[in-house]
């Protein structure tokens, strides 16, 4: 669906792809950034794998110690722990893969609503733009945290209901762009040399269409992301993330929040990997979205 | 103007009708029920379950239910499942304190915002530009609830500022200035950390709508007439900023009371954030369909203000 960078090629880069990388590159900041999300997913992935392959490294996130609890940053617990003695770090980095699932797979789920939607209303058009337009408008007048809020506690809080619900709230930017790409690309010359060859609307629509839209879908995607991973902190603060005893970092903050004037750590730590996730994310979203447009925005 | 205004009411009502299906539909087809007892409670009679479902109509197919929501909604009949008080007497105890808090987080945002993308714009592409767009993404990526918590810890003991409730509890102000002031004391802490997020995208809107009107031919013509740099970006194109400015009062309010949900429960405020979780954790359909489409149309008449300001301050903008 979305075409991915080629190689760049050093000389002039002939594809747009390459091209956008070279200027992608050239951006110090999105480089620090995309660094940071390669990390972040690395991080998550390696402690998922040892979480399932039972090894406790640093130590066992579930693990507890009454006689240890509550204790300070030390040697042992670099973080410190939780009130039953658990150790914070541990449970940060065992944590990481609910927030960095619930980000990409919610995008996948929205990216792929939105994307359709957007065809379908672009490329059609008439009636059924207005009103699948007049829908998208209704649905982006809700408060959408609450609508999620709402949906997650009556469906139930386990990671695939949270994923599926705010996926399903967060596709109506994604549409709007979509339909707008198409509304211009449709009337584009290479578009009607296809109609007139005689090909079918959806092949149309995937192979000469959405390529051609390809890269600001992939710029609201990367964008979208961090939404969903606070997002899901918020749901999980609120008890209605993914349930104990399975760490997730709103939920360190949630169990913190009793201890907030004993033990700071609880509360500063979840909520710095929480920042710093959302934070790489909505930089190489913004770097990614200077490289792809055109247009410079120095004067 | 007049026909615009009817034109506008009118969709409004079209799109209130699609938010009040998809509300109700979210609501209603998830699966767990409404009742105030657990599903297989043996000590509740059938004759007791009966009473219950027929007196909130949950014995009639889902479209008849709908019809029934919607129009005891509209006469004030709806009640809700968990106290039996009118839900749009319980929303309109809560509405003037959510009023006050998102409004001020708006003017918050909006005033922020501005400062903070102006002078992105000014510095465009260089250091000071490339700073506030770090900050301003900082702001984005802050988690409202977290900021809270540190802010708390921080601040309480330090400056003594409230971090619960309207207004001081057991003290019964007499004079008016002294009640006014107090309940903005009180609605300071939360105001400013709702606004955080509002600010940083209401500063990115300013700066790219500042750099954009820079390119304009009349910014060249100013500058060709051998204006100063500083009278061609206050005077001439700072005036543009003022659309960016009324666009942000409909984008932001959504935002603003979803992050309200929050922050209201943090700091113990009494507005609808605070009544939708409590309806939440209750499941209280009635109270849930109709704070759902009050706050639409809150936000559709933000829109529609939105609008109308447009066309009063741009004379390019012709509303038809």
């Amino acid at each position: 669906m979305i075409t991915t960078a080629p190689e760049p090629i050093e000389a002039a880069p002939a594809t747009p792809g390459g091209r956008v990388w070279r200027r992608f590159r050239a951006n110090k900041i999105g480089m620090v950034a995309m660094a940071m999300v390669i990390v972040l997913a690395v991080v998550a992935i390696t402690f998922f794998i040892l979480d399932r392959l039972g090894i406790p490294f640093p130590m066992d996130p579930d693990a507890t110690n009454l006689e240890r609890k509550l204790l300070p940053p030390n040697a042992v617990n670099w973080l410190g722990t939780d009130n039953l003695g658990r150790d914070v770090l541990s449970r940060l980095l065992n944590g990481a893969y609910i927030s960095l699932t619930v980000g990409f797979v919610a995008v996948f789920v929205s990216l792929f609503i939105g994307v359709v939607v957007g065809a379908v209303a672009g490329y059609i058009g008439k009636w059924v733009d207005n009103l699948i337009m007049r829908a998208v408008d209704a649905l982006m007048c809700f408060p959408t945290f609450f609508l999620i809020l709402t949906a997650v506690a009556l469906l139930g809080p386990s990671i695939f209901n949270i994923i599926f619900v705010i996926g399903l709230v967060s596709w109506t930017g994604t549409a709007r762009l979509v339909r707008a790409e198409f509304l211009t690309l449709r009337e584009s010359s290479y578009v009607q040399a296809a109609r007139a060859l005689g090909q079918r609307g959806w092949k149309i629509i995937f192979r000469h269409i959405l390529p051609n839209a390809a890269a600001p879908i992939l710029v609201t995607a990367v964008l979208g992301v961090p939404e969903a991973i606070l997002a899901e902190a918020g749901l999980s603060f609120l008890g209605f993330g993914v349930q104990p005893p399975q760490a997730t970092w709103g939920n360190i903050i949630a169990d913190g929040k009793t201890y907030i004037l004993d033990a700071w750590w609880l509360i500063l730590f979840p909520g710095l990997a929480i920042l710093l996730a959302a934070l790489s994310f909505y930089l190489t979203g913004d770097a990614l979205r200077q490289a792809v447009e055109t247009r410079s925005e120095r004067q | 103007m007049t026909a615009f205004i009817i034109r506008r009411l009118l969709v409004s009502v079209v799109l209130l009708f699609f938010i009040s299906v998809i509300s109700f539909f979210i609501i209603t087809l998830t699966p767990g029920s409404p009742y105030p007892w657990g599903e297989l409670n043996p000590k509740v009679s059938e004759e007791v379950k009966r009473v219950f479902r027929e007196k909130f109509h949950l014995d009639r197919p889902l479209h008849e239910q709908y019809a029934f929501i919607m129009r005891d909604l509209f006469t004030g009949d709806l009640r809700s499942i968990k106290d039996e008080r009118p839900v749009l007497q319980k929303i309109g105890e809560r509405l003037p304190a959510t009023l006050v808090l998102n409004l001020g987080a708006l003017a918050l945002s909006l005033s922020f915002g501005l400062l903070l993308g102006i002078y992105g714009a000014k510095h465009a592409g260089r250091p000071p530009d490339v700073i506030t767009s770090i900050i301003a993404f900082i702001f984005i990526a802050l988690p409202g609830f977290w900021v809270s918590y540190l802010v708390a810890i921080a601040l309480v003991d330090w400056a003594a500022v409230p971090i619960l409730g309207t207004h001081t509890i057991g003290v019964a102000f007499t004079d008016g200035a002294q009640v006014f002031l107090d309940r903005w004391w009180h609605v300071m802490m939360p105001a400013s950390i709702l606004a955080i997020g509002g600010i940083a995208v209401q500063s990115r809107f300013v700066r790219a709508s500042m750099i954009e009107t820079l390119r304009e031919d009349y910014i060249r013509t100013a500058r060709a007439k051998g204006l100063d740099e500083n009278a061609v970006f206050y005077r001439h194109a700072l005036r543009n900023s003022i659309r960016p400015l009324i666009t942000g009062i409909g984008m932001l309010l959504p935002a603003l009371i979803s992050g309200a949900v929050i922050i209201e429960n943090i700091f113990a405020y009494p507005g609808m954030g605070r009544l939708g979780y409590e309806a939440v954790l209750e499941r209280d359909y009635p109270t849930l369909v109709a704070l759902n489409f009050v706050t639409a149309a809150l936000v559709l008449l933000g829109n529609l203000v939105a609008d109308l300001l447009y066309a009063v301050v741009d004379p390019r903008v012709r509303l038809e």
